[in-house]
């Protein structure tokens, strides 16, 4: 479905990926995992097309379409949808706002902001709130109700569990599990290992922009120089 | 006291006038940070074409539509012709809209000469009617009408609709709107040819009450860039309470302190820019 091959992106002169590949298919959470500062967030921003890091070489291909060249929107609109580092909500829209960006409120397929309530119902206490006025949690489920009202077939999760909560993290995993049963392909870039390991089905880690690893989940969860090795963790 | 509601009817029109420039403006400002000087002469052709089309069709209606689709379509050429080549690059935008300004200033010299010009009043608004203890010109209480109306307008699209949403979602973050799937740069154009078209309602509306000469853009830009500095930028809130504070203290100045009347309103706005340097109702990007 998604496929990365020989990617190199740079911010000014700082060539922040170097070479990563990778792919990414339906039903399948794939985590992308790395120290801070090896290039997740850059290689999540290159395949969105975002304006930084500016890709120079390689290829990204969505269902066999090159995405590279297009418009954030028009890679947005072919069903890939982004949940950014940070969640950035907009701060004058209410939660209901945030989600009838692109669909009405009453639109009746695919996502519809009732069954996004229905996900995450502490949302529906808070549909008149804004996005500045909600807490950690209730904006981490925002951003992923927002990006579930696209009818993705791909998500773009950066560091969805940043700041939460445990048990809000918790609800967050079985939230993506039950998206990646339903169909959906998930690229998670988590700091949080042990949360992108209870949903991902294979790992990614990168090193200074390169793919050092790759494997299922039970080869590195299972590994434990690897974990040292790459992650800094025991 | 009859001399005061005078002064003060004269300060709440001009408010309104104000506001209906600087809502562009600010719009502008707000979602495509860009300080557009060029809005003073897009007010200034504007109200010239206006005057030349309620001229030719004896309807001020007309007229005014006219000035807005005209000043539109020039807010079109400005951005798809020009600034999407520095997008990005403020100090560019601000320097080649001030070439723009200048631009604009001489095509309408050479269409419509030097003269000072007044846009003709439809007859209905001609006169005076009584309001309180003070007779007051008709016109110049439309004028308040007016800009009542396109402020409750203004704030039912941005806050009542979904093209609203998208505008307020620009200004708070245009990467992460875009990355939504929201074509960023068209709900930018479009507020360029909205902001763009009040420029151009305004010169029409005020081109009959104020005169339209060679000046008067500049005129108008100081007072407009007045009133989005102490509002805040891309505020439709702070644009209406700029534009009242700017207005009245305007009117008050002339009066009481003459010779004063500029430090009257850009001595406050030097205050509010010291403790509240995003404004009023200004919020970070």
């Amino acid at each position: 479905m998604l496929e990365i091959n020989d990617l190199h992106a740079y911010y000014g002169d700082a060539h922040v990926v170097q070479g990563a590949s990778l792919n990414v298919d339906v039903n399948e959470v794939v985590a992308l995992l790395g120290r801070n500062g090896m290039g997740k967030t850059s290689l999540i921003r290159s395949i969105m097309g975002l304006a930084s890091p500016q890709v120079k070489r390689g290829s990204i291909n969505w269902k066999g379409q090159a995405l590279l060249g297009l418009a954030p929107f028009e890679i947005a609109r072919r069903k890939i949808a982004y949940v950014p580092q940070g969640r950035r909500l907009f701060g004058s829209l209410t939660v209901i706002e945030h989600l009838t960006m692109l669909k009405s409120a009453s639109a009746k397929h695919g996502w519809t902001v009732e069954r996004v309530l229905a996900t995450f119902p502490r949302l529906a206490e808070r549909r008149s709130h804004r996005g500045n006025q909600l807490s950690g949690g209730e904006r981490g489920m925002l951003a992923v109700g927002r990006a579930l009202m696209l009818d993705p077939e791909l998500i773009l999760m950066d560091e969805p569990s940043e700041g939460l909560a445990p048990v809000m993290v918790q609800h967050l995993e079985d939230v993506i599990s039950d998206l990646a049963k339903q169909g959906l392909g998930i690229l998670l870039v988590e700091q949080n290992l042990y949360s992108a390991l209870a949903v991902a089905n294979r790992v990614y880690v990168l090193e200074t922009g390169k793919v050092v690893y790759e494997g299922a989940k039970e080869a590195i969860e299972h590994e434990p120089a690897k974990l040292t090795q790459f992650l800094g963790v025991k | 006291m009859s001399l005061n509601l005078f002064q003060l009817l004269n300060g709440l029109t001009f408010a309104a006038l104000l506001f209906i420039v600087a809502s562009g403006f600010t719009l502008i400002f707000g979602l495509l940070r860009i300080v557009n000087l060029a809005h003073g002469a897009l007010y200034l052709f504007g109200g010239l074409v206006g005057y030349s089309t309620v001229k030719l069709t004896g309807s001020f209606l007309i007229g005014a539509l006219a000035s807005m689709a005209f000043v539109a379509i020039l807010g079109v050429a400005l951005d798809k012709g020009l600034l999407r080549f520095v997008r990005g690059a403020e100090l560019r935008q601000v320097l080649l809209t001030l070439g723009v300004a200048f631009l604009l200033n001489d095509i309408a010299l050479v269409i419509w000469g030097g003269d000072t010009y007044t846009v003709p009043v439809p007859e209905a608004l001609m006169g005076a009617m009584r309001v309180g203890s003070v007779f007051y010109p008709k016109y110049r209480m439309f004028v308040l009408g007016l800009g009542v109306f396109v402020f409750i307008a203004l704030w039912l699209l941005i806050n009542h609709t979904r093209l609203g949403a998208l505008i307020r979602a620009g200004v708070d973050d245009p990467e992460t709107t875009e990355a939504m799937g929201i074509n960023i740069r068209m709900v930018f154009l479009g507020t360029f040819m909205l902001g763009a078209s009040l420029a151009g309602l305004g010169g029409a509306v005020g081109g009959a009450f104020l005169t339209l000469h060679p000046g008067a853009d500049a005129e108008i830009l100081v007072f407009s860039l007045a009133v989005v500095i102490i509002g805040g930028r891309g505020s439709l809130v702070g644009a209406a309470t700029g534009a009242l504070l700017v207005g009245l203290l305007n009117s008050i100045g002339q009066v009481v302190f003459p010779e004063l009347a500029y430090f009257i309103i850009f001595g406050p706005m030097a205050l509010i820019l010291a403790f509240r340097p995003l404004g009023l109702f200004g919020r970070t990007a």
